[in-house]
């Protein structure tokens, strides 16, 4: 058949030229560096105390907040969809803002607010709380960048949901907590899985707004990002590159853990409309 | 219920988003009018302005012209292949950004594996900045125009070679003009992350001030000399640009609403 449209040849050639130099090329590199390492050298870096550290403090963390981030963003979702209030537009496109806010400027507004001087960290301080310079610190940003994704996956889900599915609750009997236990959650649920994973991988990756607020202290409040960013300076390229593959792995295994997990519970779900959930894949999958 | 749902919500937002935005602007105007001034007016802080806006400036236009290659090739036609490209586009948004500058630095480092073919300055210098930028800014022109593009189908097109326009004129004259919102708003997304990236440029760009900073690592650099008053100051100017980006984001949305 021929092609009625023109411009495959030179649209394609563009695309691949473009991408071939500017990702394909430098993705290459780390696969290049990677074969370089030995076995032992790369099990030496990945398991030194340093490291693991690292790794279970970004684990962690990212889990706490994307969990938090889960509960607030739904709720957020909730009364942003269902309720009209004073202001509402304004709260609607203020939930955007941590997308677009550089994540240094994220970094030192929340570190500022939640330093022992700050605004917030005062008040916790008070009670014997560290805000910033803590592993507290870290998982409060790793929230503020994890709200949007939750209340952006789930309000789309929230606004299509039949009104008539609570009424038919309603009239046979359910108090609104029943109902919204037994005939909403259920329908939002591969939403919010879908937020809490795109929450978890983008803080997983994080290291703009995390490196102010964490203290950075080895072993403690170090990162992995922020680890392999250390490694970097000290031109230990081999070992950057080995922990880099250990967190884009291990996120990958997580990302498609969470995704079957969200495909189990769609195909359970007996609604027949609702709207089509977003992928997990979808952008900002943030992999170290 | 109601009210304590809201008033929790709202509650919360507050001490995510707001408190910090604020302390912000607080922080920045906390010696008046004159210091704020002088602050973002120093020739480092000019310099890293003028930066930001090089990089941007290369990295916006070369990803709109991607992006629109990449949307008529994928959009329009099927062939082998078509879903590995896809997930390729979106793999920028899949690597940490240390991951992505520490690419760049393997390539062209000192003993990086083109060093030996390129002989040019390019990490730790202004080109690693540019390429740094235009690596984490690739998916978001084209991720809007793609379903833009598909949605509306290839009628007008035909219709426009039926009657007799050549390739260039129908993408001019009716492919271009029907993607304006969506390009719009890919560009202001695109832009906005180009501004505002920093740990794939912290790393290419070896921190040279006056040199190879940026205005997000101008701000770092401040903040990390304990100049609290100046590094908020310059990052105010960030707050604003990703404020002006949601202003943006709406409007277009609005327009778009009231269009259909």
């Amino acid at each position: 058949m021929k092609r009625a449209l023109p411009g495959l040849g030179l649209s394609l050639g563009v695309t691949l030229t473009y991408l071939g130099l500017l990702v394909v090329i430098p993705l290459a590199a780390i696969a290049a560096k990677t074969m370089s390492l030995t076995w032992s050298q790369f099990w030496a870096t990945v398991t030194a105390p340093r490291a693991v550290a690292a790794f279970e403090l970004s684990l962690g963390a990212a889990l706490v907040a994307a969990a938090i981030a889960a509960v607030f963003g739904t709720l957020v979702a909730w009364v942003l969809v269902r309720y009209r209030f004073a202001g509402r537009g304004i709260v609607d496109a203020l939930v955007d803002l941590p997308f677009a806010l550089p994540t240094a400027v994220a970094g030192i507004a929340l570190t500022a607010a939640w330093a022992p001087t700050g605004l917030l960290g005062r008040a916790v301080h008070s009670v014997g709380i560290e805000g910033a310079y803590s592993r507290l610190g870290i998982v409060i940003a790793m929230v503020f960048l994890g709200v949007p994704f939750v209340v952006r996956t789930v309000q789309p889900v929230l606004a299509g949901l039949d009104p008539r599915l609570e009424e038919a609750a309603a009239t046979l009997g359910a108090t609104p907590v029943q109902a919204f236990v037994r005939v909403i959650l259920p329908a939002l649920r591969s939403a919010i899985v879908t937020g809490f994973a795109l929450a978890f991988s983008r803080a997983l990756g994080e290291y703009g707004s995390v490196v102010f607020i964490s203290g950075n202290m080895p072993g403690k409040t170090e990162v992995a990002p922020l680890l392999v960013m250390t490694k970097l300076e000290q031109f230990d390229y081999a070992g950057a590159t080995a922990l880099a593959l250990v967190m884009v792995v291990a996120s990958f295994a997580i990302l498609v853990a969470i995704n079957a997990l969200g495909v189990r519970t769609r195909r359970r779900s007996h609604q027949r409309k609702r709207a089509p959930a977003p992928e997990v894949v979808a952008p900002s999958a943030v992999i170290v | 219920m109601r009210r304590a749902l809201i008033v929790t919500a709202l509650g919360f937002l507050s001490i995510v988003l707001v408190v910090p935005l604020a302390v912000v602007f607080v922080t920045a105007f906390r010696d008046g009018g004159v210091p704020y001034l002088r602050a973002i007016a120093t020739p480092e802080a000019r310099a890293a302005l003028r930066l930001t806006l090089v990089a941007a400036s290369i990295a916006v236009p070369l990803n709109l012209g991607f992006g629109i290659a990449a949307a008529w090739a994928i959009a329009r036609f099927r062939f082998p292949g078509r879903r590995v490209l896809i997930t390729l586009i979106d793999l920028p948004f899949a690597i940490s950004p240390v991951v992505v500058g520490m690419m760049f630095v393997l390539l062209f480092g000192a003993r990086g594996y083109l060093s030996g073919i390129v002989h040019a300055k390019i990490v730790f210098a202004v080109p690693g900045i540019v390429l740094a930028t235009a690596f984490v800014t690739i998916p978001f022109v084209a991720r809007e125009l793609i379903p833009a593009l598909e949605a509306r189908g290839p009628e007008q097109e035909l219709a426009a070679l039926t009657l007799g326009a050549s390739p260039w004129q129908t993408f001019w004259r009716v492919t271009l003009p029907t993607l304006e919102r969506p390009l719009a708003y890919g560009a202001i997304l695109c832009t906005a992350r180009a501004i505002g990236e920093f740990g794939a440029v912290s790393v290419v760009s070896g921190h040279i001030r006056g040199e190879t900073t940026t205005v997000p690592l101008h701000v770092e650099i401040l903040y990390n000399d304990f100049q609290y008053q100046a590094a908020f100051a310059v990052a105010t100017l960030l707050v604003v640009i990703a404020l002006a980006t949601v202003v943006g984001q709406r409007a277009i949305q609005f327009r778009q609403r009231r269009r259909t």
